[in-house]
């Protein structure tokens, strides 16, 4: 076929598997840092993106995001996937196919992270319309930006595997849904606490396997920049967990485990942006560096009356945009073949970014924080403070999460199953 | 001296909690029971099987305390635990035959009597 490389294609089909896995890898995290009755409803948020903005982008998301359009958006083009084939993108050497299930996976695992900022309040329907909606005018307008040719790729912001539209966009957007939601109703009061440090690390382990797809694949290729983006993956969530160990131990005097488990995402996060275009050395750096903001927002954010309640904001909006700002001081031409940062010598670069780290957040924020008025305006974002205190789990989805399986009264089985027991009585 | 038995929803437990905690009472038992008091059932679903939650989950607290201190123990629960809906659950006062203070030996009303200033590590 034209321009297609097998060993590309290879690669990227299970990069994308890999980036599809992390959204219900998420969905384990999320469930453990919550309440036991809320276990299922967290975890049924992730899953919601899984459902929905998958059928979003393939009907107009992908088009929004990667067509021919203007500086700010794509066009319809690719709609319903007009025109997405085995033939490759220009420039590309995969089927455009591949391309647009592995930029779907990032579309549904950003959706599924903002849910971290409403969870064990808000009601699952108006949730699902949020990320509809939010997959459509937010995600594809800020990956339209930075890798569908639009203004800040212009402009020459770079970006490797998402740290604008994934991780500024999410955190930046769970900030303003945290906001327009509200707090739980016990914030604040009553100690409302993780109830399965092991989902949470578990969830964290397998983030960080499929990041190697979400990274490693993002050079759109098994060449240099795939594999220094690989590397620095496993590099620089390490250094995280180092720096973080550390602040744990001076700031408490023990490492503690939804620590470290933080710690793996703000690495990961960090390296997105940076992954391909930093040396080796530099993603060890920026793994530690960027502990310490994430950190601070963390031990900090609780203190308030924001209650964004798993903290996108800190693992993903301060450490992507960690990670953006530091590829204009470390990005490395020997090592990425496509620009300098400040401390190469050039201090443009450095202005790139910076102008990625104030554009994406405000427009994350401004857009989710009017998506969420206008569905708030149709209906109720959050359940009432009964629902809230039964726990979500059953009052969302009419099911628990820790049952022992017994001791319920059958009321309808399967129709075969109830025909027997008719015909038993008969 | 009486040990006070409350029977509340799960979801109240904290509350009770807070309402005892200003009412200064300390020393508190808390466990999950499974019980039924008559009000409506809750009805899940998993892969088509249909089922009723026939027995509701509780929270049983035991509190064993002087007699100054049954009163507001008794307010103190009923304040926290009421919804006004059915199920809130029930409260039972039983006299206490004798008491013993593991650590010390003591006994009687000085057992149940909380000590001041000691903070657990």
């Amino acid at each position: 076929m034209n321009g297609i490389d097998t060993g590309d294609t290879a690669w990227m089909l299970a990069a994308t598997a890999l980036v599809v896995m992390m959204t219900p890898a998420l969905g384990l995290f999320y469930a453990g840092l919550v309440r036991s009755k809320n276990t299922l409803n967290t975890f049924m948020m992730c899953v919601a993106a899984l459902g929905v903005t998958v059928v979003s982008w393939a009907l107009i998301g992908y088009s929004l995001a990667f067509s021919e359009g203007n500086a700010i958006i794509g066009g319809f083009d690719h709609a319903l996937l007009n025109g997405v084939g085995f033939e490759p993108v220009e420039g590309q050497t995969i089927p455009q196919l591949l391309f647009f299930a592995f930029q779907g996976s990032f579309c549904v695992i950003t959706a599924a992270l903002v849910s971290g900022a409403v969870v064990e309040r808000m009601r699952f329907g108006p949730f699902m319309a949020f990320i509809t909606l939010w997959s459509v005018l937010v995600y594809p307008v800020l990956a339209h930006w930075v890798f569908g040719g639009g203004w800040l790729a212009d402009l020459g912001t770079l970006d490797f595997a998402g740290g604008v539209p994934v991780e500024m966009g999410s955190g930046f957007s769970a900030l303003a849904a945290a906001l327009i939601v509200g707090a739980r109703k016990d914030y604040g009061r009553q100690a409302l606490l993780p109830h399965n440090a092991v989902y949470v690390l578990l969830g964290a382990g397998l983030l960080w396997f499929g990041w190697f797809g979400f990274n490693g694949g993002s050079g759109l290729s098994a060449g240099d920049s795939g594999v220094l983006a690989f590397t620095n993956t496993f590099l620089c969530p390490a250094a995280t967990l180092v720096v973080w160990f550390t602040l744990d131990l001076v700031r408490g005097g023990k490492v503690t485990a939804i620590g470290a488990a933080t710690a793996i995402i703000v690495g990961c996060v960090a390296i997105t942006p940076a992954g391909g275009f930093v040396s080796p050395a530099w993603a060890l750096a920026l793994g530690a560096i960027a502990a310490v903001p994430s950190y601070a927002l963390i031990v900090w954010r609780p203190r308030t009356r924001v209650d964004e309640t798993l903290d996108v904001l800190a693992a993903h909006g301060m450490a992507g945009a960690t990670g953006i700002v530091f590829i204009g001081l470390a990005a490395q031409l020997a090592w990425n073949g496509t620009a300098d940062g400040l401390l190469y010598g050039d201090a443009a670069q450095l202005g790139h970014q910076l102008v990625a780290a104030l554009a994406t957040p405000a427009y994350a924020f401004a857009m989710t924080f009017l998506l969420l008025k206008l569905v708030g305006a149709l209906t109720s974002l959050r359940a009432s403070a009964h629902e809230e205190a039964l726990g979500m789990d059953v009052t969302q989805h009419g099911e628990e999460a820790y049952l022992t399986g017994e001791g319920a009264i059958l009321l309808t089985a399967t129709p075969e199953e109830a025909d027997r027991v008719t015909s038993r009585a008969a | 001296m009486k040990l006070v038995i409350g029977i509340v929803r799960p979801e109240r437990a904290n509350e009770v909690l807070e309402e005892l905690y200003r009412a200064n009472v300390r020393g508190v038992s808390m466990s999950r029971v499974q019980g039924h008091g008559g009000e409506l059932d809750r009805v899940e679903t998993y892969r088509g099987t249909t089922v009723r939650m026939g027995l509701a989950e509780k929270v049983r607290f035991e509190i064993a305390v002087s007699e100054e201190f049954v009163d507001t123990t008794v307010d103190a629960l009923a304040e926290g635990a009421r919804t006004g809906e059915v199920g809130d659950g029930k409260i039972f006062v039983l006299p206490l035959e004798r008491t013993v203070r593991i650590r010390t030996g003591e006994t009687g009303e000085s057992a149940v009597t909380p000590i001041d200033g000691g903070v657990a590590r």
